[in-house]
């Protein structure tokens, strides 16, 4: 099993749920982060003066599957993600030891 | 002489008299806009307090000292209290005199407010209460005998139909007094001593004050004729020229200085250019107020970058430069492009010295009183928060309260 954590544009959340619900995905947890990458930010005007903004707001998506699905996830969420601007963000891919389903205590694939 | 009574002009005057009064909610909705979240409750009570101070002492005292006797430079007490002051029509006019005390009361009060965005973020509100007292009964007064009360300026021949300087430029420098007492606010600048943006919380919220200053100016200056004749038209539409000129002198400048038109700076600009036509309203063709709305928006931005660049002097909402440096351009207008005795329209020279030497005058009186009240009010009480007030915001520390409980805070 995997864990999928990506951080996409907040525009970028509508188009990236669809296309992982019509490729059959749809349980995920959806946070909403400040952060920044390498540019460290965007600049800002205000009354005739620019200030740097260094955090920007992001979406997080966690999302757990199975190992087999794991390119076609990634791949997915890539393309519905992209704008090629600088901004579009990151995908994290972690192994997950294990998942309980609280209601009915099944695990692991059952519990996906 | 009694002289009768007009309804109509009755009726005009009171009307302008509350659209003066809306812009006490223009001012208090842009400086709160334009400042952050923690000083909003704070904004408030000082915009308040200066309606309440400008309506009880400019009744008191502030309007004797303004309109009675004919001292050159200082009213006496003949209408101390409003002594002879009622439903007479008051000299020379076809109002009644309690009304011109309320048309006045209510610049008197704008005058005040002016200094509230200037200082805001860091001073204590007891400082302000007390500045605010000091402005209605003698700063403004003053100047307002010299001028409109038939002073040595009046007796000169200076033009402020509506109070460029008599009302514009006696808030600004007045604010000029206390925010160089006050110092710039913490985070303002690095420690090189480049300034820092500190973006205002809600542009929205300005931009309803800025409207609402707009809809009040047509009070402002068609009601400065004080009748409801023919030329209450001309100068509602010089008045709205120079605004929108001045809104685009603004946008032009910040577009090309900074690749995107500054909407803050716009707002800046609008006012400016009122600001700037509040003299010349009643003096100018259209065509001259818009050339005087469009300098007013273009000399508005770089005064803001000179007080906050070069001078390390912290308005938070531009108010020197708006009411400051555009009043006194207004007030030279006059002396440029008045249809009577203007130099360019009819090449005279000596309006435009008057207007220089009000605008000179005006400024040593109004700042070196200031100055000094402010010098004096730090050192008894201290005009500034102490710094942890400053950085947790006036509001919680001042008023006990958050503007906005329910959001967190940054």
């Amino acid at each position: 099993m995997k864990k999928i954590e990506a951080i996409i544009r907040p525009e970028k959340l509508e188009d990236v749920k669809r296309a992982l619900e019509e490729m059959g995905c749809v349980g995920m947890t959806v946070s909403e982060v400040k952060g920044r990458g390498a540019q460290g930010g965007i600049e800002r005007q205000w009354r005739g003066r620019t200030y740097k903004v260094d955090l920007l707001p992001k979406i997080k998506i966690s999302l757990i599957i199975k190992e087999k699905n794991a390119k076609k996830v990634i791949d997915t969420i890539v393309e519905s993600a992209k704008t090629g601007d600088i901004g579009d963000g990151k995908i994290f891919v972690y192994p997950v030891e294990s998942v309980i389903r609280v209601r009915t205590g099944e695990v692991d694939y059952d519990a996906i | 002489m009694m002289v009768e009574i007009s309804f109509i002009d009755t009726v005009w005057v009171l009307v302008a008299g509350v659209l003066v009064f809306s812009m006490q909610l223009g001012f208090a909705a842009i400086e709160a806009g334009f400042t952050r979240a923690k000083s909003t409750m704070s904004i408030w009570m000082k915009n308040m307090s200066d309606m309440i101070i400008g309506s009880i002492f400019f009744m008191v005292i502030g309007f004797t000292i303004a309109f009675s006797g004919s001292g050159p430079f200082i009213g006496d007490l003949g209408h101390f209290l409003l002594k002879d002051v009622g439903l007479e029509a008051w000299d020379g006019l076809a109002i009644p005199g309690i009304l011109f005390f309320f048309f006045q009361m209510m610049f008197a009060a704008t005058a005040a407010t002016i200094v509230s965005g200037a200082v805001a973020e860091r001073i204590k509100y007891i400082a302000y209460f007390i500045i605010s007292i000091v402005i209605i009964v003698l700063t403004y007064p003053v100047i307002v005998h010299w001028v409109w009360g038939g002073g040595w300026l009046a007796e000169r021949g200076f033009v402020d139909f509506a109070g460029s300087t008599v009302v514009h430029s006696v808030g600004a420098w007045s604010a000029l007094a206390a925010v160089i007492v006050l110092g710039p606010r913490i985070g303002k600048y690095t420690k090189e001593g480049v300034p820092k943006a500190i973006p205002g919380h809600n542009i929205a919220l300005a931009g309803i004050g800025l409207f609402v200053l707009w809809f009040g100016w047509f009070g402002f200056n068609p009601g400065s004729e004080l009748a409801a004749d023919s030329a209450i038209a001309m100068i509602a539409t010089t008045t709205n020229l120079a605004a929108a000129a001045g809104g685009l002198g603004a946008i032009i400048v910040t577009w090309l200085k900074l690749k995107k038109p500054d909407v803050g700076m716009t707002m800046n600009g609008i006012l400016a250019g009122l600001v700037a036509i509040t003299a010349p309203c009643a003096a100018v063709t259209p065509i001259s107020s818009v050339i005087i709305g469009f300098i007013a928006g273009i000399i508005v931005v770089f005064s803001v970058y000179m007080f906050e660049g070069k001078l390390k002097i912290d308005d938070p909402v531009g108010a020197i430069s708006v009411h400051g440096m555009c009043g006194v351009w207004g007030t030279l207008a006059v002396g440029l492009f008045a249809t009577e005795g203007g130099l360019l329209t009819t090449g005279a020279v000596d309006l435009l010295v008057t207007q220089i030497i009000g605008v000179v005058a005006t400024f040593a009186f109004v700042f070196t009183l200031m100055l000094v009240v402010c010098k004096i009010i730090d050192i008894a009480i201290g005009m500034r928060v102490p710094e942890a007030v400053e950085i947790s915001g006036l509001d919680t520390a001042e008023f006990g309260g958050d503007a906005y409980p329910d959001f967190v805070r940054t």
